[in-house]
């Protein structure tokens, strides 16, 4: 039953967070990331405020053998940086500033049922289903 | 304090609360490029991925429900840049391994050096990405 409260409940809570900071507001995102202009700084608070929770909570929480309700823990294992890595980020970094939402926002815009959002998501799906198809 | 910063400060203290409770109960990273890209290309085992998904659209209607805010209408970028942005977001957070929350809250959050090297470049490339369209082209 965790299993399917948990995640259903953590996405509830996710999207609220999305919604309650402002990043699933294009224009409040490309005013953070427009230094050069009216910059909006507020978006900043975001990742800071999520930082402040999970440096210290996921420190105590990895020093458990198991999760509560899995056999193990399911964590990155490589180390090194890389190009792919780098390479990916700043494409993911460019789409970002070129439209204003990333992963989290665009999937939770589509609960206003607007078009921009639904075109947005189909065409990051297409874009992860590209990258899987080039990566073999 | 403003309170676009404050709500931005609460939202933040929020999202960090999910990531642990994901960590804590299913050992997960919230990483929502990675849970959207393995429940849409098929991996098993993917009904916790579904359901944080669909948690993902329930969230914004109650808070705007509940706090009597407007849901921030959608940028009118013509569809081009927004099928062009989408594609590019998509291929680059699968290509790099993550996005703002994977890298960004979680990544960092264990002190992880590619996250925080990943962190860094998306920033980098969003703020030039702007500054581009915003000051050259326009």
């Amino acid at each position: 039953m965790q299993r399917f409260l948990i995640p259903l409940l953590c996405g509830t809570l996710f999207g609220a967070g999305l919604a309650m900071s402002g990043m699933t507001n294009t224009r409040v995102v490309l005013g953070f990331l427009d230094i050069a202009g009216a910059w909006n700084p507020a978006l900043a608070f975001v990742m800071g405020g999520a930082l402040l929770v999970t440096i210290p909570a996921f420190r105590v929480v990895l020093g458990q053998l198991t999760p509560l309700a899995d056999e193990q823990f399911h964590l990155p294992t490589k180390q090194s940086l890389d190009a792919k890595l780098l390479g990916g980020a700043a494409i993911f970094g460019i789409g970002w500033g070129l439209y204003g939402y990333c992963p989290g926002p665009a999937i939770a815009a589509l609960s206003g049922f607007n078009l921009e959002p639904l075109i947005f998501v189909l065409a990051m799906a297409a874009g992860v289903v590209a990258e899987k198809r080039l990566g073999k | 304090m403003s309170s676009d910063i404050l709500m931005a400060l609460m939202g933040g203290l929020l999202i960090g609360f999910v990531a642990v409770l994901m960590l804590l109960f299913l050992g997960r990273i919230t990483g929502i490029s990675g849970i959207f890209g393995a429940a849409i290309t098929g991996a098993s085992h993917s009904e916790w991925r579904w359901l944080f998904l669909a948690g993902l659209l329930i969230g914004p209607l109650l808070w705007h429900g509940l706090s009597g805010t407007d849901a921030p209408a959608p940028s009118e970028a013509g569809w081009l840049l927004t099928v062009g942005a989408g594609f590019l977001v998509g291929f680059g957070t699968r290509l790099g391994g993550g996005c703002t929350s994977g890298h960004g809250v979680c990544g960092i959050g264990r002190l992880s050096k590619r996250s925080i090297a990943a962190t860094g470049v998306f920033m980098a490339a969003g703020i030039v990405t702007v500054f581009i369209t915003r000051h050259l082209l326009s």
